[in-house]
């Protein structure tokens, strides 16, 4: 089977798809959050960890790591349709980073904030140096500057170059973050995070986690689509087809 | 019942950490799905008051009695 992937690469067609999925990504995300809710705050044990274990706010790990991760793979994400837009010079690339950067910054936001009131019971401080949490500020500082650039130009095209040039330098910031615990030698990196392991899990807890996960997931997909659609159409008001939209939909 | 409730709340003495960081993350969340659907509504307005500024009269009524959009897309099926 062969598909015209180029056939959807067009702001056209891609408004009406994305404009049907927004809804199943809703309701998915909705399910898969209150289920992850209910799974973390009562099939978790009370305590995490053995010899001196973290007491109930440790529960605070099922927002804060899958936020965490959603902010970094957003990123990704997004640098990918920049760096696609850049090469390509596809319209519709250029769109989609545009509407994945708020929500990559409402999560690495709250990647933050959860993080430091997870700190204060357990580090005794709401905010350290540390190697992650700093390189975790910049990426919130780099979505924002993201968006600061983006609207501080004028010209959409530039703007959409400029700011996709920003998007894949910063990408610089990933590994920066992801190494910043996991790094080869631990005596290099003094860091107060632990060392992720996955394997080590309690299993409810990995069951939580790992839903909510998927819950953002779902979540951005939803509203990067929602946002994406009214982006579509203040870029493309010039064509007739959203003419053809507006009667269509406003009247509604 | 509410003995057990109250305990769910104070989260064994932590609930100051534990709600702030949940509140905060369900508040930002339900927040920008409040603002997505506004600046919709205001999108929608704004690009109709373009679109009717830049199409003359006749043409634009004989334009809503046509069937469906350039793609066939179903009539209504957004909102």
């Amino acid at each position: 089977m062969k598909i015209n992937w180029f056939k959807y690469a067009s702001p056209t067609a891609f408004y009406p798809i994305a404009g049907r999925l927004v809804p199943w990504f809703a309701v998915a995300a909705l399910i898969l959050i209150l289920f992850s809710l209910y799974w973390g705050f009562f099939e978790t044990p009370e305590r995490l960890g053995g010899s001196n274990p973290q007491k109930e706010y440790y529960r605070i790990i099922f927002i804060h790591v899958p936020a965490a991760w959603m902010s970094m793979w957003l990123y990704l994400i997004m640098a990918g349709w920049a760096a696609i837009g850049l090469v390509f010079n596809t319209r519709l690339s250029y769109m989609m980073a545009n509407a994945i950067a708020p929500t990559g910054a409402i999560f690495t936001f709250i990647a933050l904030w959860t993080g430091s009131f997870w700190g204060r019971p357990s580090w005794g401080t709401y905010w350290d140096w540390d190697p992650r949490l700093t390189s975790e500020l910049i990426l919130f500082f780099l979505y924002i500057g993201y968006i600061a650039l983006h609207s501080a130009i004028d010209d959409t095209r530039r703007a959409d170059r400029a700011s996709a040039l920003l998007v894949i330098v910063g990408l610089v910031m990933l590994p920066i973050i992801f190494w910043s615990i996991n790094c080869p030698d631990p005596n290099q990196c003094a860091a107060l995070h632990q060392r992720s392991s996955m394997s080590q899990i309690e299993s409810n807890i990995l069951t939580a986690m790992l839903t909510m996960t998927l819950g953002f997931w779902a979540y951005s997909f939803a509203t990067t689509f929602a946002r994406l659609r009214g982006i579509i159409l203040t870029r493309e008001a010039d064509s007739a087809w959203v003419r053809d939209v507006i009667e269509r939909e406003s009247v509604a | 019942m509410i003995q057990q409730a109250l305990d769910f709340l104070r989260q064994g003495g932590y609930a100051l950490y534990v709600w702030s960081a949940f509140g905060m993350t369900f508040l930002l969340l339900i927040m920008e799905v409040i603002q997505l659907r506004r600046s919709r509504r205001t999108i929608l307005t704004r690009v109709g008051r373009l679109v009717r500024l830049r199409t003359p009269r006749p043409k634009s009524t004989t334009k809503t009695k046509a069937p469906a959009g350039p793609l066939g897309e179903p009539r209504g099926e957004q909102r």
